[in-house]
């Protein structure tokens, strides 16, 4: 190395090739085939090799940084005779804390707890508002006399009137007729896609097709359009997503059945309340067993494992 | 032997403009030093076989002017509200002088922006330029390319029609189903529990001020970064990369940190 008052480098930067992660990719290569062909075997094979070669990998690449630090002892040198004379004299200790190392931290310190004081109301009013005071909305839907018994409707209301229509849901809805001690039964489907939320379609004919006429109710929560429909299940334009009149996923990729609304009957009117996830129903109409969960985005697993990914969710109603 | 003349009038004149023209500037650098910064960033050293694949990145920078410039001038005509928000834009496609132009120009331009940061940083890539010491400059790029999305991602909400709106569901949706952050980072972005107002309120201030802002600085890092520690030479040049070649070993410390191991002084920039 030539005298340039520079630490020399390593001659080469970076690690030596290895073959371990040609192994390494085989095993990933080994388990993605697995998962089609045979998820418990094959793809067990195919991790373990990934596992293997990964650890081995990792122990070569990290080999240098593991290796013991080389003790290194410092150069020392007795001092000629003329050297220690012109040495000055030891300085005295110095203060404990000197005056511009307290200025230094001073400066800093209350610049930081400013700084923060500053922010954190900001960062509070950015982000609290989203999660905080969500409340939901009724939707009264009319009259349920507007419901004929066994007869779907895709209905659409808008949820808060005074924003106007990106306020705007469609609901699939069904009289099921009394139940028991003479408690009504409604099937009321969500059209939001449980894949990523586009608005689902009834499939099946509507309107003239049908030979009925579309009703309008006029309610506190405006005009509420409710569409007659003989669907044979429900889709979604978006990525294809199936569902049967229950709303269970019979194709694509939706992660679960369709939401709910749940309802009550107030004066005689059919009123909805808040919305809940379902991961499946068993039975059809007012004997259906709904597997009901607090609401989830769409996308987000209710049951299995993969719920897990999903421990804590934002206050909403 | 030379004969010394007086100078003719033409010449002192000439002489005079000169010295009147670059009086701005020698103030200027007198009191700020800029010329002199601008000099060594236009006419600092480059390896002697830089490749056209290297202007990509200039090619983004100005994609990404091209939005600013546009973007402001949009931003005076459009009105981020629900009950506004489309009307303004037809209002800038159909009866604005050129507004369509400005419009179309931010529109198209946003798509050619980001193509432009992929093929910039497939450069990057193929050339290997974001060995050491470029690494944190390869950092700082893939952060720009996460602001450039977001750009592009809030910015399509604001047309506010119905592919502006189902195109953010979807989107949104798609944060959602990111494990353990995923529902938060939804409802923060929807601001609340569906997409209403104030939905666009917060993707326009995120669209025109959080991000750019954010780009600019990263950009200004970005650029730092490629001064200080010079370009990459292609891979197939004969120099090794981003070295100047240097007949005399040299005694002065510049550029990087470190030495090249076989002579030569280091860095591609002094
Ligand atoms: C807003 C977007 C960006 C702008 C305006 C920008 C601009 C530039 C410019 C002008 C250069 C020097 C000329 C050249 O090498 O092309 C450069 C170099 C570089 N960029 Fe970017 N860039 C952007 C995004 C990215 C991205 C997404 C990456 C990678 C993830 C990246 C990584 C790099 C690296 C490592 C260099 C150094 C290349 C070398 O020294 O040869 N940049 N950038
Ligand atoms: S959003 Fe319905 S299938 Fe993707």
């Amino acid at each position: 190395m030539r005298e340039e008052g520079m630490t020399p480098g390593p001659p080469e930067h970076g690690p030596s090739p290895t073959i371990w992660p040609l192994g390494f990719a085989v095993g990933i290569a080994v388990a993605l085939v697995g998962l089609i062909v045979d998820p418990m075997v094959i793809a067990s094979i195919g991790a373990v090799i990934a596992i293997v070669f990964g650890f081995l990998w990792a122990r070569d690449a990290t080999s240098e940084m593991r290796r013991a630090a080389p003790t290194v002892t410092a150069e020392v040198r007795e001092a000629t005779p003329a050297e220690a004379a012109a040495m000055p004299e030891a300085k005295p200790a110095p203060e404990k804390m000197q005056r511009s190392r307290f200025l230094e931290g001073a400066t800093l310190g209350l610049g930081g707890i400013i700084g923060g004081l500053v922010t954190l109301p900001v960062a509070g009013f950015a982000l609290l508002p989203s999660f905080l005071g969500q409340k939901g909305h009724k939707v009264d839907m009319g009259p349920v006399d507007a419901y004929p018994i066994g007869k779907w409707f895709i209905s659409t209301f808008t949820v808060d009137p005074s924003e106007g229509e990106v306020s705007r849901r469609t609901a699939f809805v069904r009289n099921n007729g009394a139940v028991g001690n003479n408690v009504p039964s409604f099937t009321i489907i969500s059209n939001r896609c449980a894949h990523l939320g586009c608005p689902v379609q009834a499939n099946g004919p509507t309107g003239a097709i049908l030979g009925e006429k579309n009703v309008t109710e006029h309610t506190v929560n405006g005009a509420i359009l409710l569409r007659p429909v003989v669907p044979a299940g429900f889709g979604c334009p978006c990525h294809g997503g199936q569902y049967d009149t229950e709303g269970n996923r019979t194709a694509g990729p939706p992660v679960r059945a369709l939401d709910r609304y749940s309802f009550e009957i107030d004066n005689g009117h059919l009123v909805l309340l808040s919305t809940f996830s379902v991961s499946h129903v068993v039975g059809v109409g007012a004997q259906a067993k709904i597997y009901k969960y607090k609401l989830s985005g769409p996308g987000q697993h209710v049951d299995g494992p993969e719920q897990w990914f999903y421990p804590l969710e934002p206050p909403h109603h | 032997m030379a004969i010394r003349r007086e100078p003719s009038r033409a010449q002192v004149r000439r002489e005079q403009m000169l010295a009147a023209a670059t009086y701005p500037l020698d103030w200027l650098e007198e009191r700020s030093g800029l010329v002199g910064g601008v000099k060594y960033f236009l006419f600092r050293k480059v390896p002697s076989d830089t490749n056209w694949m290297q202007t990509l990145g200039s090619a983004t920078l100005t994609a990404f002017l091209v939005q600013a410039v546009t973007g402001v001038i949009l931003a005076m005509y459009y009105k981020p509200s629900p009950h506004d928000a489309y009307s303004s834009i037809q209002n800038i496609t159909d009866h604005l002088t050129m507004g369509w132009l400005v419009r179309g120009m931010h529109k198209w331009g946003a798509s050619v922006f980001i193509i432009l940061m992929f093929l910039h940083m497939g450069r990057v890539f193929l050339f290997g330029a974001y060995k050491y010491p470029r690494e944190l400059n390869w950092i700082i790029g893939v952060l720009l390319l996460v602001l450039g999305l977001t750009a592009g991602f809030t910015g399509y909400l604001l047309p506010w029609d119905q592919t502006a709106y189902w195109a953010s569901v979807v989107g949104i949706n798609l944060n959602g189903t990111a494990p353990f952050v995923g529902p938060w980072l939804a409802q923060f972005l929807r601001s609340g529990q569906e997409i209403n107002g104030n939905t666009l309120s917060l993707f326009y201030s995120l669209h025109m001020l959080v991000i750019p802002a954010g780009i600019i600085s990263l950009i200004t890092l970005h650029l730092y970064l490629v001064i200080r520690l010079g370009v990459t030479s292609p891979p197939w040049s004969r120099e090794a990369a981003g070295r100047e070649v240097v007949e005399e070993p040299s005694t002065v410390r510049t550029g990087l940190t470190r030495p090249a191991p076989h002579g030569g002084a280091s860095g591609g920039s002094d």
